[in-house]
């Protein structure tokens, strides 16, 4: 048996996972939120993640009922992400792997929601939606690599979402994008917004300078109520999320869907999906907040079956980066 | 359609076989997406049969093999339009082809040969596919001879699914058209990483207009650039 535990911190959130081979014994996170019209910054949130990191570990550990000594291996985040707030991550981990002379693994964050994802739902071989403060892609695994079949050309969804509810002064507690899902629900009227679907790529960017070349008239003239406008948002941003997934399924022949990342927990997206799905005889696997948004876990879950196929990472190569694709890992246990 | 039979569904229609005035039809059908708002879809939906509608005859009549279109029904958001026969898709040839190991030059070059000709005609004429993939393309009476003699091998390519196309002149549209298709390429066929480079050479060769081409070239490695640099938090 081996204990492997994650830190992860490459944006707002802190979290420590622990796990002893596939069972999670625990999964705690502090996510560093701002006021309302605010964004996070990176030496604010390293800030924070520095401020919390010992409280966090140490609720992973009793939660988990062990101590550091009984850890077998150190899986942290080493790209992609904010620059500060992942050398806060990086410096704990290797401090942790020194202190109790501990082999130690660097892992893609976003390998970690994929691997985490299947773990969690038994998916075997989806076509992997993922969505998130900085990401979106479809992905399909092929000959060791996770394939990037469709992406944003602009911003990702997670920050169309965020900006937007920034222009709405909505709360960024607990999430911009929860807040704009309940509000959605009591929308009603559709905004005519940009819909923009390139092959398996999608634009956001446009959206949002609609929105706010139109909001003060919308709003002022009552033709949309800020409901309206959550509700019209996310019915457009996800219906092309689906299309594109939709359209990846139907090239590479694919009948099973895994959304992973931050947007993902949101389940006006997992029920469009689902249609989608059961239009075209496939099935969805999607987990909830817990495992959606960033989290420790997902961070050791991949990063044990990094070690457990290619070991430890070199001491040197212990850093971390701000720009790390998806398919420029080498996926060593999977066929 | 009675007795038409339903053969597959693709990216976003369901596709029907039969016999319509005597000709080998195909029905593509844009059926009602319940996971979107109704209202978007019957917009999307009437925007995409017309944009497809419009680009295979705009396509058709430079010269380059699409299905002649024989009917559009908005309201039953279908589109009549010619079966191709004996043909297979493009990208179920390569990946047969490869599991066979007749991964030679001789493949790569005639699928090169087809498709560059044929984008450079497209953009040429400013029409822009918008969904570049191998799904997408079909090869019709194809044997091991034709491979051979890989010069004409723009006969044996016919474009479909034009959903998403548009007519447009401008450089930037081009480019993105282009950088769509590499990155299906690069996604689905991995096996054959220079497939896209090859393409690209024999595009830049057909591509008649050389000062627009210039241009293309370079908003493409633009276009490239800025998907490389993209920042991914969270
Ligand atoms: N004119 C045609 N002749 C023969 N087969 C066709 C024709 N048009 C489409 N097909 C088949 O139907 C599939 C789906 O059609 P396509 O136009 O690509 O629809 P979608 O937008 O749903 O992908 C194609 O991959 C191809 O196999
Ligand atoms: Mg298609």
């Amino acid at each position: 048996m081996t204990i492997a535990i994650g830190f992860e911190g490459s944006a707002n959130k802190l979290g420590v996972g622990i796990i002893r081979d596939q069972d999670v014994l625990s999964n705690v996170r502090h996510t560093y939120i701002t006021p309302p019209g605010e964004g996070f910054l990176p030496r604010e949130t390293a800030q924070h993640h520095r401020e919390c990191i010992l409280n966090v570990l140490q609720k992973a550990l009793d939660e988990a009922k062990i101590t550091l000594k009984d850890v077998d291996v150190i899986c942290y985040t080493k790209g992609p992400g904010m620059g500060a707030p992942l050398t806060v991550t990086a410096l704990i981990a290797r401090t942790v792997a020194q202190i109790y002379n501990k082999p130690i693994v660097a892992v893609n964050h976003c390998i970690g929601h994929i691997e985490m994802g299947r773990l969690i739902t038994g998916s075997v071989n989806p076509t992997v939606l993922y969505v998130s403060g900085g990401n979106t892609q479809v992905i399909a695994y092929s000959r060791q690599r996770y394939r990037i079949f469709g992406e944003t050309i602009d911003i990702a969804v997670g920050n169309c979402l965020d900006r937007f509810a920034r222009l709405l002064k909505l709360s960024n507690d607990p999430s911009p994008g929860y807040n704009i899902e309940q509000l959605a629900k009591k929308g009603t009227k559709l905004a005519p917004l940009p819909y923009v679907v390139k092959g398996m790529d999608v634009s956001f960017s446009g959206i949002l300078s609609y929105i706010e070349e139109h909001l003060s008239g919308w709003l002022n003239s009552k033709e949309f109520t800020p409901e309206d406008l959550c509700f019209s948002l996310q019915e457009t941003v996800f219906a092309m999320l689906i299309e594109i997934t939709e359209r990846a399924m139907a090239h590479v022949k694919s009948s099973e869907v895994l959304i992973v990342g931050g947007v993902g927990c949101n389940e006006k997206l997992q029920d469009m999906m689902k249609v989608m799905c059961e239009e075209r005889n496939a099935v969805l696997h999607a987990t909830d907040e817990r495992f959606c948004i960033d989290n420790g876990v997902m961070i050791a879950v991949a990063g044990l079956l990094q070690y457990k196929t290619q070991g430890h990472t070199s001491w040197a190569e212990t850093t971390c980066v701000q720009r790390y694709r998806t398919d420029d890992v080498h996926i060593s246990w999977r066929e | 359609m009675n007795d038409f039979e339903l053969i597959a569904q693709g990216a976003e229609a369901r596709v029907y076989k039969g016999i319509y005035l005597g000709k080998p039809t195909l029905i593509k059908e844009r059926f009602e997406k319940k996971y979107r708002h109704a209202d978007l879809d019957k917009r999307l939906t009437k925007d995409r049969i017309k944009a497809e509608c419009r680009a295979i005859i705009r396509a058709k009549a430079a010269g380059i093999a699409t299905p002649a279109i024989y009917l559009a029904n908005l309201e039953r958001r279908c589109i009549y339009m010619e079966y191709i026969e004996n043909a297979v898709i493009l990208k179920e040839f390569i990946d047969k082809k490869l599991s066979e190991e007749t991964n030679d030059d001789r493949l790569l070059n005639f699928i090169a040969q087809g498709l560059g000709t044929i984008i450079a005609k497209l953009h040429l004429k400013n029409i822009i596919h918008g969904d570049l993939t191998t799904s997408n393309v079909l090869l019709k009476n194809i044997d091991d001879d034709h491979i051979k003699k890989y010069k004409n091998a723009a006969n044996n390519f016919v474009i479909i699914d034009f959903g998403l196309a548009r007519v447009e002149s401008s450089v930037e549209d081009k480019a993105v058209d282009l950088y769509v298709l590499e990155r299906s390429l690069l996604s689905a066929h991995s096996e054959i990483p220079l497939l896209f480079s090859k393409i690209f050479d024999i595009y830049q060769k057909h591509y008649a207009n050389k000062n627009q081409c210039k241009e293309i070239v370079s908003k493409y490695k633009e276009v490239q650039l800025r998907g490389r640099k993209r920042l991914m938090i969270g």
